[in-house]
C-alpha cells in the first residue's frame, strides 16, 4: 500500500514541476536578484557593491519620504472608505424584497471591467478645470467657481482616492454579497423583533459575521494600494510636484525615466516588500485573534 | 432619522448606480465630440465620431495595438490555464508532504510586489534578447500562484472516483488529466479564463517596460501615450478607450455568472 502511494505521489511531480519552476524563475529568482541589486550602485551594465549606502540614502531621500507618505495616505483613507461603502451597498442589496436589485448590482459592479489606464484617463477628463464635474457642481451651487482638481496637491489626492474607490467598490461588494448568502435570514428577523435598528443589525450582525471575508478584502486592497501605479501615472503623472507620486511610480522613474539607477531603485522596491510583509502579518494577527 | 425607508435606500442606490455608470456614458459621448468640447464639459452626443476615428487611424496603429493585445491575451490565457490547472491538479490529487511545502512556498509569490521584481525581470529579458516581444509580456505571469490556488480549491470538489475508474480502464496519469479532469472542470476553466484574459488585456506596468516600439504596443499603452502627449486630443482618446473597454464589457454581459465566479473563486 505504501509503495503504491509513493508511486502515485511521484507521478504528481510531472504535473507540478514545470509550473513551479516557472514561478521560481520569474518571481523568486528576481526577488533575490533585486535584493542583491539593492546593495549595488552603477550605471549601464557596470555595477559594484556599495554596502548599505543605498539604504542610508533612502532614509534622507525627500522624494522617497513623499512617496511613502502618499502611498500610506491612500491606504489609510481609501481602503476603509471603500470597504465600508461596499459593505453598506451589499447589505442593502441583500434584502430579498428589494426591487431592481439585479440592475443596481450590475451597475455598481460594472466599473470592475474597465482597464485601469482607460478609467484613469476618463477621470482625468471628467476632472478637467473647465470639465463636466466642475460644470455640474457650479450649476447646483455646491461650489462657487471651478476647482483646479489636478493642480492642487490636496484635491489631486482626493481625485486619486475617488477614482480608486469608483473602480473597486463593486469588486468588494461582490465578495460581501456572496458571503451574506451564508448568513441565516432568521438572525435578522429575530434582531428586528427584539427592536434592533438597521444600524445595530449592520454593526452587530453583518460585520462580525463577515469578519473573515472583510479581512480577506482588506489584505487584497492593501496589497493593491501599496503597488498603486496605473492610476497615478495616467491621472496626475505623480504631480503636482510629487504630491500624488506612489512608491511604485518612484521605482519606475528611478529605473526608466531619470538617469537609470537600478541599484537604488531596487533598494526602494524593498521598502514596499517590507511594508507588504509587515502589514500582512499585522492584519492576519488582528483577524486571527478572536476566531 | 431612526428609520431607513425604502425611498432612502433607492435614492442611495440610484445615486451609486449613476456614479458607477456615468464614466461609461461619458466615454460614449466623448467619442462623438471634439477634444475641446470634452474638456469644456459638453454633456451630450456630437457628430464627430467618424472624424475622430479617421484622426485616430492617422495617428496610431490602433489595429496593430488591438492585434497585439489580442494575441497576448489569448495565447497567454491558454498557456496560463494549461500550466496552472496542471499544477493545481497535481498539488491536490497527488498530495504529499514535499509538495505541500513547495505549494506553501509558491503562495508567497502572491505577496511579492511587482515593483520589486520588475528591474531584474527587465534585465533578464534584455539579456535573453526578448525585450519588445509578446513573449516577454506573457512569460512573467505564465503561471501564477493565484491561478494554481484557484484550481487547487476547485479540484477539492472534483469526484476522484472518476480517476479510479479511468485507472481501471488502463489510462495513464497524463490521460487521466487530459481526458477526464479537463472536460469535467469546464466551468472552472471558464471562470479562470475570464480572469486571466482580463489581467493580460488590462495590464500596463510590465508591457510599458517590456515593449518599446510603437508597432508592438498594446491598447492600454496606446491610450496612455495618447493621453500623456503634450496636447492630448480627447476625442480620439475616447475612441481608443471604447475599443479597449468594449471586449471586457461584452465578455462580462455574455458570461456574467462565470465572470463573478472567477472573481470569487479563490475564497470558496
Amino acid at each position: 500500500m505504501d509503495r503504491k502511494r509513493n508511486k502515485i505521489s511521484l507521478n504528481g511531480w510531472q504535473f507540478v514541476a514545470i509550473p513551479s519552476a516557472l514561478i521560481l524563475l520569474f518571481s523568486f529568482y528576481p526577488m533575490v536578484q533585486s535584493l542583491l541589486l539593492s546593495f549595488q550602485s552603477g550605471k549601464g551594465s557596470v555595477y559594484h557593491y556599495v554596502g548599505i549606502d543605498n539604504y542610508i540614502r533612502l532614509l534622507s531621500d525627500p522624494i522617497f519620504k513623499q512617496a511613502v507618505f502618499n502611498t500610506v495616505l491612500y491606504l489609510v483613507v481609501q481602503v476603509p472608505i471603500m470597504l465600508l461603502i461596499g459593505l453598506v451597498i451589499a447589505q442593502l442589496l441583500n434584502n430579498p424584497k428589494l426591487r431592481f436589485k439585479g440592475f443596481y448590482r450590475t451597475a455598481i459592479f460594472l466599473p470592475c471591467v474597465t482597464s485601469l489606464v482607460s478609467y484613469a484617463v476618463l477621470f482625468k477628463s471628467i476632472f478637467a478645470v473647465d470639465g463636466i464635474l466642475n460644470k455640474m457642481l457650479v450649476s447646483i451651487h455646491l461650489i462657487a467657481e471651478p476647482v483646479a482638481w489636478l493642480m492642487d496637491p490636496t484635491w489631486a489626492r482626493v481625485v486619486i482616492i475617488a477614482a480608486i474607490t469608483w473602480r473597486w467598490t463593486g469588486y468588494n461588494m461582490i465578495f460581501y454579497l456572496s458571503a451574506m448568502q451564508n448568513i441565516d435570514p432568521s438572525i435578522y428577523e429575530a434582531a428586528s423583533m427584539d427592536g434592533a435598528s438597521k444600524f445595530r443589525q449592520f454593526f452587530g450582525i453583518t460585520i462580525p459575521m463577515l469578519k473573515p471575508i472583510i479581512l480577506f478584502t482588506a489584505i487584497i486592497s492593501t496589497n493593491g494600494t501599496l503597488q498603486l501605479f496605473d492610476e497615478v501615472v495616467n491621472i496626475t503623472k505623480g504631480g503636482p510636484g510629487n504630491a500624488t507620486m506612489t512608491i511604485s511610480q518612484y521605482i519606475y522613474n528611478l529605473s526608466f525615466v531619470y538617469t537609470p539607477n537600478f541599484g537604488y531603485a531596487a533598494t526602494v522596491s524593498y521598502a514596499i516588500v517590507i511594508m507588504v510583509a509587515v502589514l500582512a502579518l499585522f492584519q492576519l494577527k488582528i483577524g486571527g485573534e478572536k476566531r | 432619522m431612526k428609520k431607513i425607508t425604502p425611498i432612502m435606500v433607492h435614492t442611495f442606490l440610484i445615486l451609486a448606480s449613476i456614479i458607477s455608470l456615468f464614466p461609461f456614458l461619458w466615454m460614449l459621448m466623448g467619442m462623438t465630440n471634439t477634444s475641446s468640447d470634452i474638456l469644456k464639459g459638453k454633456f451630450g452626443f456630437g457628430s464627430m465620431l467618424m472624424d475622430n476615428i479617421h484622426k485616430l487611424q492617422g495617428m496610431t496603429h490602433l489595429g496593430a495595438a488591438f492585434y497585439n493585445s489580442t494575441i497576448i491575451a489569448v495565447v497567454g490565457t491558454i498557456i496560463t490555464l494549461f500550466l496552472s490547472s496542471m499544477a493545481g491538479y497535481g498539488f491536490e490529487i497527488y498530495h504529499s508532504k514535499a509538495k505541500s511545502r513547495l505549494f506553501g512556498l509558491l503562495m508567497l509569490s502572491m505577496m511579492m510586489p511587482f515593483a520589486a521584481v520588475m528591474i531584474p525581470l527587465f534585465r533578464m529579458f534584455s539579456n535573453m534578447g526578448l525585450l519588445n516581444t509578446p513573449t516577454a509580456v506573457v512569460l512573467p505571469s505564465i503561471t501564477t500562484a493565484f491561478m494554481i490556488f484557484f484550481f487547487l480549491q476547485n479540484t477539492k470538489s472534483f469526484p476522484r472516483e472518476l480517476l479510479q475508474a479511468g485507472r481501471v480502464d488502463g489510462l495513464n496519469e497524463w490521460r487521466l488529466f487530459t481526458l477526464i479532469y479537463v472536460p469535467t472542470m469546464k466551468p472552472t476553466y471558464a471562470a479562470a479564463a475570464i480572469i486571466t484574459f482580463m489581467n493580460y488585456w488590462n495590464s500596463f506596468l510590465w508591457p510599458l517596460i517590456a515593449l518599446q516600439t510603437q508597432d508592438k504596443k498594446t491598447l492600454p499603452l496606446v491610450v496612455s501615450s495618447l493621453a500623456s502627449s503634450y496636447n492630448p486630443d480627447y476625442g480620439i482618446i475616447m475612441v481608443a478607450i471604447v475599443v479597449t473597454t468594449l471586449p471586457s464589457v461584452v465578455i462580462f454581459f455574455l458570461l456574467q455568472k462565470q465572470f463573478v465566479q472567477g472573481m470569487l473563486g479563490s475564497v470558496k
